[in-house]
């Protein structure tokens, strides 16, 4: 598979926190030649199941895979004149928005633009203020009379962003986070599928993590996994962001450690990527890692966890950035961890 | 029906302490339902048996109001407290509150005629009217609500815990009036709603339901210079599509549209930006249940006079009928 | 379709061949002179194909080809970007837009600080622009480099689109500031007068009226007509009732004054009359904001009366704006109306 093209087709989908129905088509016909069953359930977690060849003597045992296939976006709230006003679904940086073009989800999918005022009437102060929220509007170009018929209180607003290549095999586009997740499970599928792994696997594209990991606390509890990794953009380096704050661009995945984190399933993970010569780096969560992983963790009588984070330049904006080696790095890593899984032991308590 | 929200607004029930708003609704539903039962966090279940075929359906409509928690008694007898669920200072001062042993007290501010700015919670306390410890008639844990009667302005009804009681008469009238249904109907009266939401958390672990329909107010955006939100007072129960806490499961919102289209029965369709209900902890009990949320509109949310209009209080409970009287699809 | 066309193309202030370009193939065989000066305007003539006394008028009518954007100042040591703004942009619509760079148009996008690491009390600020560069994916300076240079100018990656067909048929694009007064000034090419029309197409509007001043010291008209796109301010103001400057959908917007230069009364009653009597709706622009080429024509030589009609743009100055074709049309049919009714001198 052309990783290019599936995460371009993956970005440019439409798939707000609890609406993911349109991408969780899209990695349904991506994994299906990869995994041996599907499952969906009432929130709209994709579950696939890769099922493992354990060995003579050896009990069944499953590890989930998850990455959330939400993004963050905007819903109408009403109208005023012929404009919407609108407020967010999930952590958007309301003051990039400006000039945004983007799809608003009615009962046709229409053109529409946040509205920005002329700079020529805006004094100096109000120039050096964020435009409050209740002066954004979408402007769809129709009329006060024209608005009602094809636009409801509660439909979904996407940025309206082609992904683009840039430079050195950086692509940018909305909705990366987490995308670029869910398209390193299709990597780790990939590389899955040419190796022998004991283990079950059940990759899970998880949904409203946005709001809440809402989705894998739900997965994670009908999967009932005896380990587990989230896959999760993290702040990659870039312009305004100091470097305590960010991991590094193309240096591979980061791997998480913290209280979140099963000791065990970081010691896999380092050792996998030493042994097979994929870059990556260490980040540190002293607590909530904001990620799948967190729920996870304590789903039902407890899972050990693991937390894999693509370097992603820009999140929550509409250009976010990453680098498709850093996602072919995590993929490939995330399919020798399952496979050295066999020979490890993660029943260990935490420290 | 407006006798029976008279009653279960004006009673004592601050969260964690909801048996006499409890035993009020057992009375109520008893004789329509096939079984009466409570959990272990204090929750209702009232279990209508359907004839087959059906799905089923937890209805969760919360018993708990918000109040305070006495936390020291001074020298004087003057008791100071600690919130229990959203409270604002702002609508304190100068209340009366009162206790479950019928003990009432006001609200007074340290600094009442002395500073012009907002009161802070610590510098609130509630005057018993005693003069020391021995005498103040309640002790360190004591709870207590506002204290106000219900007042019927004919179309709009005023009261305290309009939040939620007004949807504890709601799903108690839908089980009278219910009749025939496919579906096996589990309405429950949450309790710890205002600090959570943690009743309908294990309620809904233990029942399992199929669906889960919460039923809660909702704020409006139609008093003066109120915060931009299409909903208003007299429009009709409102169909939740997202809230700070959740968004509503898309089948669950469409079976609500559908039913209120098909019975012609007047609806809003809500987007909250501050708040939530127990929809959203029961949507992530267990492997996932699909809910939503019929929100009763309401204004001057979590302050002792809480209003609503009795024409869309009669729809929510014609929109819940004709939700649960035919089979479910979604 | 060549607001389009001349929308999508790309032409910042000094650097408006390729919009030129495509005037030149619209214009072809419309015109009986055509030159481009120094500057890069495009100047053109159509004489007078109606029988008139005396000498024609000399009637300069200039619609201006630059757009705003951006320029590559530098390149900083971990291969972004960094750039400088050409002509007024208000800086709170540049984060998370994607631009092209140079010649080559090499994609970048102009990233800021993810909301997590921003502290609520500065997200009710502007956002920082030294705390923002253009990234083109390039992980060195040297690498960098070696796809775009200083000066390189810098264009918002927009496409023009109609949006859903309603009453003000409105269309999104980059630069309808002022290709909207460019492809109205090509449509006047196509009727006949008594009047010598110059139709100017000029450069550097956007960073101080360069270009038109020296094409209107070259070509002394008698009169001028400017087109432009222009601010609109329609959007709900709540309580506030003030000046929406001009509206979309309410026809042509003629300028009494704006920053730049007041009107001459007799063109703008031309106007106004033109408009009553063909029905044509008008509005004025309602509030002596910005400032258009009419600027420097109109203090050209000795003078030269001058005005300016304008397409209502909302979001001007920003990656997307907005007008309504109906507006569009109307500037159009106010424009080759009033210029037909000119005839020998103005009284």
């Amino acid at each position: 598979m052309d990783l290019v093209a599936h995460l371009k087709e993956l970005t440019m989908a439409t798939g707000l926190s609890g609406y993911e129905g349109d991408v969780r088509s899209l990695v349904q016909k991506a994994w299906d030649p990869l995994v041996d069953a599907f499952e969906t359930d009432a929130l709209g977690n994709l579950m696939a199941l890769k099922r493992g060849e354990p060995a003579e003597g050896t009990p069944r045992r499953a590890i989930m895979l998850a990455a959330h296939m939400d993004e963050i976006g905007l819903m109408v709230t009403g109208y005023e004149g012929g404009f919407l006003r609108f407020t967010r679904v999930g952590g958007v940086d309301l003051r990039t928005v400006l000039g945004q073009e983007v799809t608003v989800h009615g009962r046709r999918e229409l053109i529409g633009v946040i509205s920005s005022r002329p700079p020529h009437v805006l004094g100096e102060q109000e120039r050096r203020t964020a435009v409050p929220t209740d002066k954004l509007f979408i402007d769809t170009g129709l009329t006060a009379e024209e608005v009602p018929h094809l636009v409801q209180v509660g439909d979904l607003v996407s940025m309206r962003r082609e992904t683009i290549a840039l430079a050195e095999g950086y692509l940018s586009g909305k909705a990366m986070d987490d995308r670029a997740g869910v398209a390193t499970l299709t990597v780790c599928l990939q590389e899955l599928s040419r190796l022998r792994h004991g283990w079950d696997v059940y990759a899970v594209a998880t949904t409203q993590e946005e709001l809440g990991l809402r989705g894998a606390i739900v997965s994670a509890y009908h999967t009932a996994p005896d380990a587990a990794i989230a896959v999760d953009v993290g702040f990659g380096a870039q312009v305004g962001v100091s470097d305590d704050e960010s991991v590094e661009m193309d240096g591979g995945p980061a791997i998480a450690m913290g209280p979140n984190i099963h000791p065990s399933i970081y010691e896999l993970l380092v050792q996998t990527a030493k042994e097979h010569e994929i870059k990556y780096q260490v980040e540190v969560a002293a607590g909530q890692t904001g990620t799948d992983a967190w729920a996870i963790q304590v789903a039902r009588e407890g899972v050990p966890t693991g937390l894999l984070s693509v370097p992603l330049r820009y999140m929550h904006t509409s250009v976010e950035t990453v680098c498709l080696r850093d996602i072919q790095r995590t993929g490939r890593l995330m399919a020798r961890a399952i496979v050295a899984l066999d020979s490890a032991d993660v029943s260990a308590p935490m420290l | 029906m407006k006798d029976m929200i008279k009653t279960l607004v004006e009673a004592f029930g601050p969260s964690g302490r909801e048996s006499v708003v409890s035993a009020l609704l057992a009375d109520l539903v008893r004789p329509f339902v096939d079984e009466v039962r409570s959990d272990n966090m204090g929750n209702l279940i009232a279990y209508k048996k359907g004839s087959g075929g059906g799905l089923r359906v937890m209805l969760a409509a919360h018993m708990d109001e918000i109040g305070l928690v006495v936390s020291h008694i001074d020298r004087k007898g003057f008791a100071r407290f600690q919130t229990v669920g959203g409270v604002s200072p702002l609508t304190l001062l100068g209340n009366r509150v009162r206790f479950a042993n019928g003990a009432t007290g006001v609200v007074g501010w340290e600094y009442w005629l002395q500073k012009r700015e907002l009161p802070k919670m610590e510098e609130l306390f509630i005057d018993l009217g005693a003069t020391s410890p021995a005498d103040a008639p309640v002790e360190v844990g004591d709870i207590c609500c506002f204290d106000r009667p219900m007042v019927d302005l004919g179309k709009r009804l005023v009261a305290k815990a309009m939040d939620d009681r007004i949807a504890c008469a709601v799903a108690a009238q839908t089980l009278i009036e219910l009749g025939d249904t496919p579906n096996d109907v589990y309405a429950v009266f949450t309790t710890q709603e205002e600090v959570g939401p943690r009743g309908a958390m294990t309620a809904a672990f233990g029942i399992d339901p199929d669906v889960a329909v919460a039923i809660d107010v909702t704020d409006t955006g139609d008093t003066p210079k109120a915060a931009f939100m299409a909903v208003e007072l007299g429009g009709g129960p409102a169909v939740k599509i997202k809230d700070s806490g959740m968004i509503a499961h898309e089948g669950v919102k469409d079976w609500m549209i559908r039913s209120a289209e098909a019975a012609g029965i007047p609806y809003q369709r809500e987007v909250l930006d501050a708040g939530t209900t127990d929809a959203m902890v029961i949507q992530t009990t267990r492997a996932g249940i699909p809910s939503g949320c019929l929100s009763i509109p309401c204004r001057h949310i979590h302050t002792p006079s809480e209003m609503v209009d009795h024409g869309d209080v009669l729809n929510s409970v014609r929109l819940l009928k004709a939700m649960l009287s035919e089979p479910i699809a979604i | 379709m060549l607001l389009q066309q001349l929308s999508d193309a790309r032409g910042i202030s000094g650097c408006e061949r390729e919009v030129r370009e495509i005037i030149e193939a619209a214009i072809d065989g419309l015109v009986d002179e055509q030159r481009v000066d120094t500057l890069g305007n495009l100047i053109c003539l159509r004489r007078a194909r109606r029988p008139v006394e005396g000498r024609p008028l000399k009637v300069m009518v200039a619609a201006h080809m630059d757009e705003i954007g951006l320029i590559v100042t530098g390149v900083n040591k971990d291969g972004t970007v960094r750039f400088d703004k050409v002509g007024g942009i208000d800086d709170r619509i540049l984060l998370s837009k994607q631009v092209l760079i140079g010649q080559a148009a090499v994609p970048g996008v102009i990233g800021y600080r993810p909301i997590h690491l921003i502290a609520r009390k500065e997200r009710e600020a502007a956002p920082d622009l030294s705390r923002a560069a253009i990234d083109i994916g390039a992980t060195s300076q040297s690498a960098a480099e070696r796809l775009v240079s200083l000066g390189d100018p810098i264009t918002f990656r927009t496409t023009y689109e109609a949006l859903e067909p309603g009453a003000l048929r409105c269309v999104k694009g980059k630069a309808l500031d002022d290709r909207a007064g460019c492809a109205v000034l090509v449509e006047l090419l196509q009727h006949d007068y008594a009047i010598d029309l110059y139709a100017v197409f000029t450069a550097q509007e956007e960073v101080g009226l360069r270009g038109a001043r020296v094409a209107a010291y070259g070509i002394e008209p008698d009169l001028a007509f400017v087109l432009e796109g222009t601010i609109c301010d329609d959007l709900p103001k709540g309580d506030e009732d003030t000046s929406h400057v001009t509206e979309v959908g309410k026809g042509p917007a003629i300028t009494f004054m704006d920053r730049s230069f007041i009107a001459d009364r007799r063109l703008v009653d031309l106007l106004v009359e033109t408009a009553r009597e063909e029905g044509i709706p008008y509005q004025f622009k309602k509030a002596a904001a910005g400032g258009t080429d009419a600027g420097a024509i109109h203090l050209s030589r000795e003078g030269v009366p001058a005005v300016t009609v304008a397409v209502p743009c909302r979001n001007i100055h920003a990656p997307v704006s907005i007008l309504s074709l109906n507006d569009l049309e109307n500037t159009h049919r106010l424009m080759a109306a009033a210029l037909q009714r000119i005839q020998g001198s103005l009284s």
